[in-house]
């Protein structure tokens, strides 16, 4: 120790920064756990997680058992409610918290899924457009813009409909319809890794274009594109659940948040907890999200200090 | 300038005629319009007699061009659903659409622009973290809970405004919030970052060395050059307004433009809904545009 503050008073400038002495991946790990949004966000994501694997394993509910005598119970917390159905019961006489457990799952499926279909598609564009430049660059611009300006949300609804809903379908749709941000990010952030000299020693090395790609840049691309990708996480589940309370995403009785409160609507005035209650549950999975990829750009930018602790 | 504008003008063009072409294909050829009108359950008879009474059974590149040709000439198609030329219903229903987008616009502009500038001045403050809580928050809440939400605060507690319908421009209060809250973060953050850039400037320095200070220094100085990005996603949000009104307006039963692609959609009428992607898609890039001359107008370094 005392050895420690010696060397720190001799060379004052070189300890200021822990980044002289930090490996890179222990850089990251102390960025992140100073950083309480990202702390909160990610905790709070998987505890939403476990509930989602765990609580219908654990908990015996079942969304979808019918018990017409028991209609519109209210919640605990109301007059009237009792502990076996915390959150009451909907109008057809279903277990309220079951279905907004199950409800967890398939938001986080299609949130996940569309992501990964529109990081797919829109990573792949981007990379070829930033490392190939010239007339690719032009022709994926010109595709962006054309996906940029088409509706997406009332294009999505309109092929849902009409192929008919499942969830595949609804993943692939939202998918389609969300890559932009994907591309605009690999495709600057490839631009840059190419010039690096280290893209050019592995061609020199006889590395063919292919390899370079999936090698080279790819890879470090991925603190940037996870950042996007979290982000539209959230929004593929925010319009998920658009979809479905327009009526033209999952079907019931598939116990998806939107649709719990496309169903509560109409009994909005008198058991208001029926879309109070989903609307909570889909607001909390979206922050939780939407922190932790806030979080992620901050620890991932390597301009970003590491606080004092 | 006018070869910037040229230069845009073919881009936006092109797009929205390679639009025409993948709209008009995909609700045409990837689905098969006869068996969208008649239902999942129509026999193959039903089926193939829809697709001669409307004309399914030529081929899909000319009754591409017919529907084409017909855009220039104000013929946009019959609608099967409500049994109406589409043009007449696009003219009933475009005024409360526009009112919606461009009230909400306004909302937004009346939320993120102070907030951003207040978040600027006082970086770190308590005031910037409230802002980043409300960018945080309305970019987590969907748009139809926060609608319904209002609807239960404004019925039920403080009944000031109108919960449903499009009689008055009362009514259009409450939807306008609503769309409006969902370009909050955006429209904020760029003006807070924009502003912050702006401020640590040269020339804010030599202005305030010069004996500007205050509200004076941040407002003639500091603001016109840092409202520029602003303006120009402005204009970008207010063409995202009529393709985000779906929602809103069929939560707040207004009859606009929104409704009236959902209810389309639900009834399978497929040349409402081809127009309305289509001019959808227009309204954005005529938008975006305006946003780029605007930009190259403001600041000539952009007229490359």
């Amino acid at each position: 120790m005392i050895f420690k503050t010696f060397i720190k008073r001799l060379f004052p400038r070189s300890f200021d920064n822990e980044i002289y002495n930090l490996r890179p991946k222990d850089l990251i790990i102390r960025k992140s756990s100073n950083h309480g949004g990202f702390k909160f966000g990610l905790s709070l994501l998987i505890i939403i997680f476990l509930f989602a694997i765990f609580g219908p394993i654990i908990l015996d509910v079942s969304p979808y058992e019918q018990d017409l005598t028991k209609r519109l119970l209210p919640p605990v917390w109301k007059e009237g409610g009792s502990w076996e159905y915390i959150f009451g019961t909907d109008g057809n006489g279903r277990d309220y918290f079951a279905r907004i457990l199950y409800g967890t799952r398939i938001s986080l499926t299609i949130g996940f899924g569309a992501a990964c279909v529109g990081m797919i598609i829109g990573v792949s564009l981007g990379v070829c457009a930033g490392y190939f430049g010239g007339w690719v660059d032009q022709v994926v611009s010109y595709l962006l813009t054309c996906q940029l300006a088409l509706p997406g949300l009332l294009l999505a609804m309109t092929i849902v409909f009409l192929i008919g809903p499942s969830i595949t379908v609804v993943i692939f749709v939202i998918g389609a319809t969300h890559w932009a941000f994907f591309l605009v990010v690999s495709r600057s952030a490839t631009q840059k890794i190419k010039s690096l000299d280290y893209v050019t020693a592995a061609s020199a090395i006889g590395a063919s274009k292919f390899q370079i790609i999936i090698r080279d840049i790819i890879p470090n691309t991925f603190s940037q594109i996870i950042v996007i990708f979290t982000l539209e996480v959230g929004i593929a589940i925010l319009n998920e659940a658009s979809l479905s309370f327009l009526g033209v995403g999952i079907q019931p009785p598939t116990p998806s948040w939107g649709l719990l409160i496309a169903e509560g609507k109409e009994a909005i005035f008198f058991q208001p907890w029926l879309i109070i209650l989903p609307g909570i549950a889909l607001f909390t999975l979206v922050v939780s999200i939407n922190m932790m990829g806030d979080g992620l750009r901050d620890i991932t930018d390597p301009n970003s200090k590491v606080s004092e602790e | 300038m006018l070869r910037f504008i040229a230069g845009r003008l073919i881009v936006v063009l092109s797009v929205g005629l390679t639009l025409s072409i993948v709209t008009f294909f995909l609700l045409n050829y990837v689905i098969d319009p006869a068996q969208a009108i008649a239902g999942e359950d129509a026999l193959f008879e039903e089926i193939e007699q829809i697709r001669e009474q409307y004309g399914f059974d030529r081929s899909i590149t000319i009754r591409y061009f017919e529907w084409f040709s017909g855009i220039f000439q104000g013929d946009l198609g019959i609608s099967y659903y409500w049994n109406k030329p589409v043009i007449s219903l696009l003219i009933d229903r475009a005024p409360e659409t526009i009112t919606l987008a461009l009230m909400s616009v306004s909302v937004t502009i009346l939320i993120s622009i102070p907030l951003g500038i207040l978040a600027a001045l006082n970086p770190n403050s308590l005031i910037d973290r409230i802002a980043l809580g409300i960018a945080v928050t309305a970019q987590a809440v969907p748009n139809f809970w926060l609608g319904l939400i209002m609807i239960l605060i404004f019925a039920l507690a403080i009944p000031i405004f109108p919960v449903s319908g499009d009689k008055t421009l009362f009514h259009f209060v409450l939807p306008s919030i609503v769309l409006g809250a969902s370009s909050v973060p955006a429209v904020m953050r760029l003006m807070r970052t924009g502003l912050l850039d702006v401020i640590n400037a040269d020339f804010i320095r030599t202005a305030r060395s010069s004996g500007f200070y205050g509200w004076r220094l941040v407002f003639n100085h500091a603001l016109r050059n840092a409202l520029l990005p602003v303006v120009s996603v402005l204009a970008v949000q207010l063409g995202n307004k009529f393709g985000g009104s779906v929602i809103t307006e069929s939560v707040f039963a207004i009859n606009g433009l929104g409704r009236l692609a959902l209810e389309s959609i639900l009834g399978a009428d497929i040349p409402t809904v081809q127009i309305l992607v289509f001019v959808f898609a227009i309204i954005f890039l005529f938008f975006n545009l305006l946003a780029d001359i605007l930009n190259a107008y403001l600041d000539p370094r952009l007229r490359l």
